[in-house]
């Protein structure tokens, strides 16, 4: 076990060696390189739930608006590669600015309901507007990129390379969100999500300090949405239809919300099982679902977070055992003091 | 805001080694529920370093006097000054940064978080917020202070466990590392000892006594052995309107509050 906790100091060399060996164990490379996507999204998505407390129920729309955005830029501008993933993480970070500023005056299911209308204003705009965005047909037509770097012309032309620039990119994004996590200010989230009006008895400004957080979550979501974009080279409508926001939840949940890399591993475990399940059958979310109670049953805190667990158990010596913590609670209403 | 109190204010309010300005000053304060009154014109004048005890029947407006003094909540009228300003309808945060600090009745503390994060991260309160990048525990002093405050309350031993396995006493003296972090100027404790064995409270009273060399404090408390012990003044509510005010002695000699406390006609409380 001894090993095990080593590699636990460093998170990301580990992350690094799983990035390599993960296209040799998937089998084939655009599914891997959308375990990964859909693994920064759910990440990205956690710095809210898991750690600040929030439910966002509308956060198809920031990684919608971040795909779409990045496709128009590619496909109508013609500009570079890293210029369109930039235009598409800025863009769903300014919507999260709006978004965040009107649903984080409400607080528990009343702001999850908020950033769903929002989540649906977007998607409708965007199925009326068939003339750019192809409606329910979704974006096609994105010009194959290449990275826009002089003297290095590598072209996002075969899934190999996407694997590689996207496994890049979602490292990158993965060690900025867990620095930002480890960061004063995400000490501050930490405090937040387990009692805000505490929070606010020590001078924080807790409101503002949750709307910056909404809006890191929002560009980061965006960043995994515009990085969607260039593995496909097409835009479904479904990026921004409301289930994936419940299917982001669910991939965060699964994997152990408020834990570092759960989400990742939860939205990898579900995209792998979603795409196997349905090769052979049509009503895959049947069995999803299936394994996704089982989960709940046999990881209460998610898969990461109850690995986390026993191995605090094992180092703790017995007398000195902390009581199993509790899964965050989605709603926190301020207790009376 | 420097004039000078309005007559509203007695001149026993002042202490006597005071200078004369006090730290914090309410006029008039009131606070409704709807019909119901719960703080009822209200006028204090608390002088820099004073130990002041708030004592009253249940429902009298303690907590609720010490919710509208820390912003928690906004008082229907009437003003609040602290150190010449009015801070009245100030936010939490902001009074919090001012110099005035609540502690809770009910335990508030961030559970999950180890006994010593919970007060490095209120100790932060006063250094860093926005800060995305560098490491918490690198924050120059930060966590030396917490561990420092940890000391005073004898917690650092516990420094390493959750908040929410520790016994009920050690919470309670979290709770106050934790309003201490802030860097008050003026402590507000709500009843720091509820719910403690008897060594427990002997042990938070000596801290308190200890706090109050350093810190104006307004204490809100039902066991009366402390507070007599350890305020220097008393005031009194009943209805939520100050119905006494004097030390200790004074206070025991109230006829009017023995009446409220041993429960003899409820009409004293209009006639103070």
């Amino acid at each position: 076990m001894r090993w095990l906790q080593r590699l636990a100091r460093r998170p990301m060399l580990v992350l690094a060696v799983a990035f390599v060996l993960l296209p040799l164990v998937v089998p084939y490379y655009a599914l891997a390189s959308h375990m990964l996507v859909f693994g920064l999204f759910a990440s990205a998505f956690d710095l809210l739930l898991g750690h600040t407390g929030l439910l966002s129920f509308g956060h198809a729309a920031f990684f919608g608006v971040g795909a779409y955005t990045a496709a128009l830029a590619a496909k109508l501008f013609d500009l570079p590669l890293l210029v369109c993933l930039l235009l598409g993480t800025a863009a769903a970070g300014l919507w999260g600015l709006v978004v965040g500023a009107l649903a984080l005056r409400q607080r528990g299911v009343a702001f999850a309901m908020l950033t769903l209308a929002f989540g649906q204003m977007i998607f409708f705009v965007v199925l009326q507007a068939r003339g750019l965005t192809g409606g329910d047909d979704g974006l096609r037509g994105i010009p194959i990129r290449g990275l826009g770097v002089p003297g290095f012309e590598w072209r996002l032309d075969n899934s190999l390379h996407v694997y590689v620039f996207v496994a890049a990119a979602v490292w990158l994004a993965l060690w900025a969100l867990q620095r930002v996590l480890a960061s004063p200010f995400g000490h501050v989230l930490e405090a937040i999500r387990e009692n805000e009006v505490r929070a606010r008895a020590c001078g924080y400004d807790t409101v503002r300090v949750q709307l910056v957080a909404f809006v890191f979550s929002a560009l980061f979501s965006g960043f995994a949405g515009a990085l969607y974009t260039f593995t496909l080279y097409f835009v479904a409508l479904e990026t921004l239809h409301w289930t994936l926001s419940g299917y982001v939840a669910l991939m965060a949940i699964l994997g152990g919300s408020g834990t570092v890399f759960g989400p990742l591993v939860g939205a990898g475990v579900f995209i792998l099982l979603r795409d196997i399940v349905s090769t052979f059958r049509d009503d895959w979310q049947l069995f999803v679902g299936a394994a996704f109670v089982l989960c709940v049953l046999l990881f209460p805190r998610g898969i990461c977070g109850t690995l986390q667990d026993v191995l605090a158990r094992r180092r703790a010596p017995a007398a000195e055992l902390p009581a199993p913590a509790v899964a965050p609670t989605l709603a926190r209403q301020p207790r009376e003091g | 805001m420097t004039d000078t109190p309005a007559g509203a204010i007695g001149p026993a309010t002042l202490k006597a080694d005071g200078t004369g300005a006090p730290l914090l000053e309410t006029r008039g304060l009131t606070h409704r529920f709807g019909e119901l009154r719960v703080v009822c014109d209200v006028n204090l004048a608390i002088a820099r370093g004073e130990l002041r005890a708030v004592i009253g029947p249940n429902g009298a407006g303690k907590t609720t006097l010490l919710k509208l003094l820390s912003g928690e909540l906004r008082p229907t009228s009437g003003r609040i000054l602290f150190k010449g300003r009015d801070i009245t309808g100030w936010p939490m945060h902001r009074v919090a940064r001012l110099g005035i600090v609540r502690s809770f009745q009910i335990t508030h503390l961030f559970p999950q978080l180890s006994v010593l994060e919970n007060v490095r991260v209120a100790v932060q309160a006063r250094h860093s917020t926005y800060n995305f990048w560098r490491r918490a525990e690198a924050l120059p002093g930060v966590v030396e202070r917490a561990r420092a405050l940890l000391e005073e309350v004898d917690l650092l031993p516990k420094a390493a466990l959750p908040a929410g396995v520790l016994s009920h006493g050690e919470q309670r003296h979290l709770e106050l590392a934790v309003a201490l972090a802030a860097e008050p100027e003026l402590l507000l404790l709500d009843e720091p000892t509820a719910g403690m064995s008897v060594e427990d409270t002997q042990a938070t009273a000596r801290l308190i006594r200890r706090l109050a060399e350093r810190l104006t404090i307004v204490l809100v408390e039902h066991k009366m052995d402390v507070v007599m012990n350890i305020a220097q003044r008393i005031v009194v509510l009943h209805f939520g309107e100050v119905l006494a005010e004097g030390t200790p002695a004074e206070i025991r000699a109230n006829e009017a509050v023995q009446d409220v406390y041993l429960g003899r006609g409820r009409a004293a409380g209009a006639g103070a």
